[in-house]
């Protein structure tokens, strides 16, 4: 079990949450030509080894969030809400 | 006679007497016994055959390691298989029988199979039955599929009931400090350092008694340890497996509450699942002794040398009467002893030549530099042949007269938890082991399972292990060390196959799978040297014990046929479960019908005792039709959406995804979410929309109300209300942070129906307060406004259509849906309206030719479906950059139509292929997404996809192809607009 | 080399089993072959072995860093059956099937692939609609598919949970020329023939390093030496995008997930096909039963992206939630093991098969849960595009362009969330 620590909530098992996936993808503008649209949509770093990546906390605060974890032995060094303004919010 | 029951030994309850069969007879054990130890006790050797050649099995250990006694018990959908003898606690009333037998594990059929062992090698089965033999003529698989029904039931153990499995299991989770597995002294010595420093402590035993090998001491008392823990505030959990170690120190483990005794307490569980997470685990999971490969290693009457000594001193048994113990390590010495003092007649064979002291203080025959060679016997020991070591290699030279061959072939410490966390361990030539690696978790091997023998040693273990999870916990800084693995006064020296003179021997490695030394010389023969290969060809260690005994020989086996040390031949993953875990704890309540949750709308019971049929969508379940008597569903949904066309009908819609979006940004937000333009829909309106997924192609469509400038309200289909709105999250939280949007699930808030047909006015004329508030012009098509239902019930009102009747959608917060209900239904029945379900509502919407899922099946653009002139050129919005991409746009993609039966009497179904007339093959030109029969035209319709579409195709005589209803027929092509294209009904 | 026969077996087991050989060589690697096949597991193999049968090329070597069959070859539920739909997937799916079907007398080596059918449970009309769809192209395209009612399944299946179920049974939708075979035998039968023909399979050779030169690649480094290849494939599954950039080719269409697997002690008959057990996109769970007794089972993935082998404790319990939902029998029935393999799980669920920006480099990869039975097929194909140097018409939109040019492959719908097409 992964247990992650979801600044609102606090620890809990990684089965509260939907995995995302890579929070390295830069989203283009709407706006923006097909190619950079696939190149976004389509193709993955797929990294081995410590990644960012998005979990949304769906059965609890629903929060979205960015952590960092390895890929090869599942460990978390980071966690924290994706919209920056959140964290200010638990912060205070 | 040779095993059985003495006075004066081991710590059973003498004055409580257990009644239990065994192979239709019934035997007496006493409280405290084990299966295994009960059927020693009335001298019953052979209690299981093996795997392959069915050869007699007996009690081979006494504990989870064993590969000789597996029995079932119980019967009936009670039944349950491969439980080792050895772990089942002894109950009244307990029935237990041998398996893989025909007719009895005594006289077995199957053994046949031993006579002919020599054709039946490792991986012989590879070789042949491919096809007619000698030399597998023919092709196809029909040959193997023949030989396979009978492998097939000669293989397998026990036999599973076909019946419900009438047990309760339960799942459970819990939280501490500090989590032992283990009760042995390193364990206990742990636990009570830990609760010292005031740690939140759980001790965690497989066995129905803590104190592991200590059980075997005459002077241990098991109840006083466990007093003494519980005193500390250590939460002790007996008959408790931890099965497996994952990620984050969550362990597994299966409690059996229920499984030693005859249910009589129905509330208890058979098992409990406890999902546990510990912030440090302590490892002082024991080792496991080793047997000898030597030829008939495996009749009844050979066991391990530590078990005999269990037996002895925990049950009470004594297990032979003329027993020769074989070992190359000292740690056989200690039972040689209490065998002997029991009354045994004990000669003891010590593969070493020269010890440094005399062990047996002469109290039994020692006879050094001798090993085993053969057992003569073959349903019970009679003699034991011994051979001497020259040169590395065995000559026999003597024969012993026996009832029983000890084997001790040095020790492995369990360190399969260890393992599942992927630490390999490391090999220790010294103690011929492997002895667990260094783990960067929070997780400390102590005890045997680090490979240190001695108890004072293990002990000393113990209190470093609590003192080393202290520190790495940040808790204390006390200093600490680890005692050095081994402690025997003389050292072990290897000895893992004696090897017999003839070229076939029975040199066992893995008892229930007979796996012989010589089937791991033909592996390698073969190229089978990897380890994992080894496993894999052999099937050595993939029996019910995994390998814990015999991996370790096979390893060494192959190692010596490389050339190689053991530690470089490489040692196989130990996977979860450490033990074998049933299915039924795994599963705990979640049962039958509380497989999954079931969602109801609000209206669920109205439903019910109107009553509807229901039928699921995805966890809820909605109405699906009304029957009236002897109505079938097709008599059901017909006279249903007949009568909505007609007069009036009523629907539970309430499944809807629902989501409140508020804002000051919101208006951006949905116009960028939508693909068609809603950047200047008014206020108190509502529009039909379509989302695209990020590559372009449809995700859902609902609809989106505006309530004030900066508040929208979107429904979506049910099937996607949970992917939109984690989608709409994550566009807010992580893609467009700057939007000032909040988005709230409202789903169950609500409970909707729609009303619809040419008589709804009518029907609401009556159920609301004032109903000139949904007049034409105050509440026009597509419009959306706040009223009271009578009884001042507050309630949103939007005048939206799936039907093309004229018709509204009532939002009513979800308590009173039961009220709007009445209020409805008792005045639709006034003007011969109905209640309709999902089927009638799918008739209702095909006659349109509205799509729904079926035809959103996530491979379909805007422009397939024909709503592509909906989409905004003027905007960018998810997907626009992408819906046009590549063939996406191509001409002669398949477009939405409408499908008429050529012959009107013909009915046809979903999923039928439309192929051109005369070429009735392949992937056709099209498909069948939704039928329905239309009342309004009397014949069956279709929507679907053609390639082209309704320009190319329109009128054009298509046949429908649908072999797996071994059905035909002829299809004509029409506009999906089946009905009032116009849509004047609409307006009513 | 020995046939394998019923009487090679008889005279073997006169003889003390001294009459057989080395199943394949453990050569030492050369300097230079004319295709090189990165990954020795099934794909690999198979590549391998149809590069020197069909089109004979046999100086070639399989490069394998651990010990072959290590991965998802030997870590998977066994199931085969061509069940595909989409246009390219359903060709190739079927002659996947019909290489099966001859593949222990082709190989001679008896991989016991057992026909015993493919039972999709089918617990809604809308499932219904939606299987009929697929079955019917099967069948329109020269595949076979069957529907059994409900009192057929009963009559055939009797001790599923029919009264107690969430979801109700209504029938079910079969594959009758589908089934298990045995995963190792499969790897080591093309292994045996393979080295036959002169392949070198190279164990414990793990590439370390690319060198390119001139839009080509010129060597692989390997823990056993540098190596070189006129042409290279690449077939390691889960473990492409780590080859791919070492080959500094950037982003792939393709993650890498986890799957777990679970198997049983071994018990008398109990189930004589493969059974699937997925209500409405609630859960998606397969059984089968294997030859030596075992059940062996699988569901979904583990959800979040992984290059670990172990799975974890919320997927377990959910898997036995499946078994026991569909076989209620199954509750005193004990999981003997359980473990996981690293899925190249691609954007759309279908596979590459292609072509690279490298002259010299092809790519097999992206085979989500289809990999195990896509492997004879898989070497077919491979061989085929490495030997021909264009990919045959079957696998022509199996490619890394597909998405920009809108060519839909996506047998479940689901749209660029790997994790999804399970």
């Amino acid at each position: 079990m992964i247990l992650i620590k979801c600044p609102y909530c606090g620890e809990r098992d990684h089965s509260e949450f939907s995995y995302g996936g890579d929070a390295s993808i830069v989203y283009p503008s709407l706006d923006a030509p097909q190619e950079e649209w696939v190149k976004a949509i389509f193709f993955r770093e797929n990294i081995k080894g410590i990644q960012k990546e998005t979990w949304q906390h769906i059965n609890g605060c629903r929060m979205w969030l960015e952590v960092e974890r390895s890929t090869i032995t599942h460990e978390i060094t980071s966690v924290k809400p994706c919209h920056k303004n959140l964290q200010k919010v638990i912060d205070n | 006679m040779s095993s059985q029951r003495i006075d004066n030994f081991g710590k059973i309850n003498r004055e409580k007497q257990f009644r239990f069969n065994w192979e239709n007879k019934n035997y007496f054990g006493y409280e405290g016994d084990s299966l295994a130890s009960a059927l020693l006790a009335n001298d019953i050797r052979i209690v299981g055959r093996s795997f392959k050649y069915h050869r007699p099995r007996g009690i081979m250990s006494c504990g989870v390691e064993e590969s000789g006694g597996l029995v079932t018990i119980g019967t009936g959908n009670k039944k349950d298989p491969n439980v080792r003898a050895t772990s089942q606690e002894l109950y009244e009333g307990l029935i237990a029988s041998g398996q893989n037998a025909f007719p009895s594990v005594n006289f077995d059929l199957g053994s046949v199979n031993n006579y002919l062992s020599r054709f039946f090698a490792a991986g012989f089965y590879y070789k042949t039955f491919m096809g007619i033999p000698p030399f597998e003529w023919g092709k196809g698989t029909a040959v193997w599929m023949f030989f396979e029904k009978f492998i097939r039931k000669a293989a397998g153990m026990g036999r599973v009931s076909r019946l419900p499995d009438p047990d309760i299991y339960e799942h459970a989770n819990d939280f501490c400090d500090i989590l032992v597995v283990g009760s042995g002294s390193a364990g206990i010595a742990s636990a009570k350092e830990a609760a010292d420093k005031k740690l939140d402590v759980i001790l965690v035993e497989q066995d129905n008694f803590i104190g592991g090998d200590q059980l075997s001491e005459t002077s241990f008392d098991s109840n006083n340890a466990l007093a003494e823990l519980r005193s500390l505030g250590v939460r002790v959990m007996k008959r408790t497996t931890a099965f497996g170690l994952y990620d984050n120190c969550v362990l597994g483990l299966i409690e059996r509450v229920k499984d030693q005794s005859n249910p009589i307490n129905k509330e208890l569980p058979k098992q409990r699942f406890w999902i546990v997470r510990a912030k440090h685990v302590i490892i002082g999971s024991g080792a496991f002794e080793r047997h000898i490969a030597f030829n008939n290693n495996d009749v009844p009457g050979s066991m391990t040398v530590n078990a005999s000594k269990h037996y002895l001193n925990r049950y009470g048994v004594l297990t032979g009467k003329n027993i020769v113990i074989s070992t190359n390590n000292d740690s056989a010495y200690g039972t040689a002893e209490a065998l002997v003092k029991a009354g045994a007649k004990v000669i003891v064979l010590d593969k070493r030549e020269n010890l440094n002291s005399d062990l047996s203080n002469n109290n039994f025959e020692v006879r050094n530099g001798v090993v085993p060679y053969n057992i003569n016997g073959a349903r019970e020991i009679k003699s034991l042949d011994i051979a001497d070591t020259v040169n590395s290699t065995y000559k026999k030279i003597d024969t012993i007269t026996c009832d029983q061959v000890l084997m001790s072939g040095g020790w492995s410490p369990a360190v399969h938890l260890l393992s599942h966390r992927g630490v390999k361990p490391k090999w220790d030539s010294e103690n011929q082991c492997f002895i667990p690696g260094e783990a960067k978790e929070n997780i400390t091997m102590i005890g045997s399972a680090r490979g240190i023998w001695g108890k004072d040693d293990c002990i000393a273990s113990g209190i470093s292990g609590a003192l080393d999870a202290l520190n790495r916990l940040g808790i204390s800084k006390t200093k600490y060390f680890f005692p050095k693995q081994g402690g025997w006064e003389n050292s072990i020296e290897p000895l893992y196959e004696v090897k017999y003179k003839k070229s076939r021997s029975k040199s066992f490695v893995d008892f229930q799978h007979d796996v012989t030394c010589d089937d791991v010389r033909l592996a390698h023969r073969e190229g089978f040297i990897s380890v994992e290969h080894l496993k894999r060809y052999t099937t050595l260690g993939m029996a019910n014990d995994q390998g814990k005994m015999g991996n370790i020989i096979g390893l060494s086996l192959m190692a010596d046929l490389l050339g190689k040390e053991i530690p470089n031949v490489g040692t196989t993953t130990f996977r979860p479960p450490f033990t074998p875990v049933s299915i039924g704890a795994l599963a705990g309540r979640s049962v039958g019908k509380h497989f999954m949750p079931l969602r109801t709308t609000p209206m669920h019971q109205w439903n019910l005792n109107n009553g509807a049929t229901m039928i699921d969508a995805g966890l809820y379940q909605r109405p699906w039709y009304f029957p009236k008597k002897n109505e079938t569903i097709n008599d059901a949904y017909i006279r249903e959406a007949a009568t909505v066309r007609k007069t009036v009908g009523i629907c539970d819609v309430t499944s809807l995804g629902k989501i409140a979006i508020q804002g000051p940004d919101s208006t951006e937000f949905i116009n960028r979410v939508y693909s068609n333009a809603f950047a200047k829909l008014p206020i108190n309106k509502t529009r039909y929309g379509i989302m695209l997924r990020d590559d372009g192609l449809v995700l859902d469509d609902g609809t989106c109300w505006r309530i004030s400038e900066t508040e929208y309200f979107m429904t979506t289909s049910t099937a996607q209300a949970g992917r939109v709105m984690a989608f709409l999250e994550e566009l807010l939280q992580v893609r467009w942070p700057d939007l000032k949007v909040n988005v709230t699930s409202v789903s169950e808030q609500w409970g909707v129906a729609a009303i619809s047909g040419p008589k709804t006015r009518e029907v609401l004329d009556q159920c609301l307060e004032d109903s000139s508030i949904i007049s034409n012009d105050n509440l026009p098509f597509m419009g959306f406004i706040s009223a009271n239902l009578k009884g001042r019930i507050p309630c949103k009102i939007a005048r939206i259509s799936f039907s093309g009747e004229l018709g509204f959608e009532i939002y009513i917060l979800a308590d009173y849906a039961n009220k709007m209900m009445d209020i409805l239904w008792n005045s639709a029945k006034k003007f011969d309206g109905c209640l309709y379900g999902l089927e009638a509502l799918g008739a209702l919407r095909v006659e349109k030719g509205h799509v729904t899922g079926a035809e959103l099946d996530g491979r379909t653009t805007i422009d397939d479906v024909g709503l592509g002139n909906m989409a905004s050129n003027k905007k960018s919005y998810i997907g626009s950059a992408m819906r046009k991409r590549g063939v996406l746009s191509a001409e002669d993609r398949e477009k939405l139509v409408g499908f008429f039966p050529v012959n009107k009497k013909d009915t046809f179904d979903s999923g039928t292929i439309i192929c051109e007339k005369n070429n009735i093959k392949g992937f056709g030109i099209g498909r069948v997404t939704s039928v329905t029969h239309s009342p309004e035209l009397g014949h069956w319709i279709g929507l679907g996809f053609i390639k082209g579409g309704v320009e190319k195709w329109k009128d054009t005589i298509v046949v429908g192809s649908d072999p797996i209803r071994n059905k035909e027929m002829e299809i004509q092509v029409v506009s999906p607009h089946m009905i009032d294209p116009g849509g004047k009904r609409l307006h009513g | 080399m020995t046939r394998f026969n019923a009487w090679n077996v008889f005279k073997n087991g006169l003889n003390g089993q001294t009459g057989w050989d080395r199943q394949w060589r453990d050569p030492e690697p050369k300097q230079n072959y004319d295709a090189v096949i990165v990954g020795g597991g099934l794909h690999g193999l198979a590549t391998a072995y149809y590069l020197a049968k069909n089109h004979n090329i046999k100086n070639v070597a399989v490069l394998e860093k651990g010990w072959i069959g290590g991965g998802n070859a030997g870590r998977n539920t066994t199931i085969v059956r061509s069940n595909y739909m989409m246009p390219g997937n359903r060709e190739f799916y079927e002659h996947t099937l019909q290489l099966w079907e001859n593949l222990s007398h082709d190989l001679n080596y008896n991989v016991m692939f057992s026909q015993r059918a493919h039972v999709v449970l089918i617990h809604s009309p809308g499932a219904l609609d939606a299987y009929a769809r697929r079955y019917n192209t099967m069948k329109l395209t020269g595949s076979d598919g069957e529907l059994w009612s409900l009192e057929k399944l009963k009559n055939k299946i009797p001790h599923l949970n029919y009264d107690n179920g969430r979801f109700p049974i209504l029938g079910a939708i079969v594959q009758p020329r589908a089934g298990n075979a045995r995963h190792d035998s499969a790897v080591w039968g093309y292994a045996r023939a393979a080295d036959s023909l002169g392949v070198d399979i190279l164990q414990n050779c793990e590439v370390t390093g690319i060198t390119r030169k001139n839009g080509s690649i010129e060597s692989l480094q390997t823990t056993r030496g540098n190596i070189k290849g006129k042409k290279i494939g690449f077939a390691v599954a889960g473990h492409t995008s780590v080859l791919w950039q070492m080959a500094e080719l950037g982003n792939l269409p393709i993650e890498s997930h986890k799957l777990q697997a679970f198997v049983t002690e071994a018990v008398k008959p109990l189930l004589d096909c493969v059974l699937i057990f997925g209500p409405g996109g609630a859960a998606h769970f397969y059984i089968s039963q294997s030859d030596k007794g075992s059940m062996v089972f699988g569901g979904e993935l583990d959800w979040y992206k992984s290059y670990a082998q172990r799975g974890n404790l919320p997927t377990v319990k959910e898997n036995g939630e499946c078994a026991m939902a569909i076989m209620p029998c199954l509750g005193k029935l004990r999981l003997l093991r359980h473990w996981a393999g690293v899925m190249d799980m691609s954007m759309d669920g279908s596979f590459f098969m292609c072509k690279t920006p490298i002259d010299n480099l092809y790519l097999n990869a992206g085979w989500n849960y289809g990999g195990f039975k896509a492997s004879p097929a898989s070497g077919w194909y491979f061989a085929d595009l490495i030997a021909n140097e264009r990919p045959h018409k079957v696998i022509e939109n199996h490619n890394l362009e597909r998405f920009e040019k809108g060519i839909n492959l996506d047998e479940r719908g689901i749209g660029p969330d790997p994790k999804m097409h399970g």
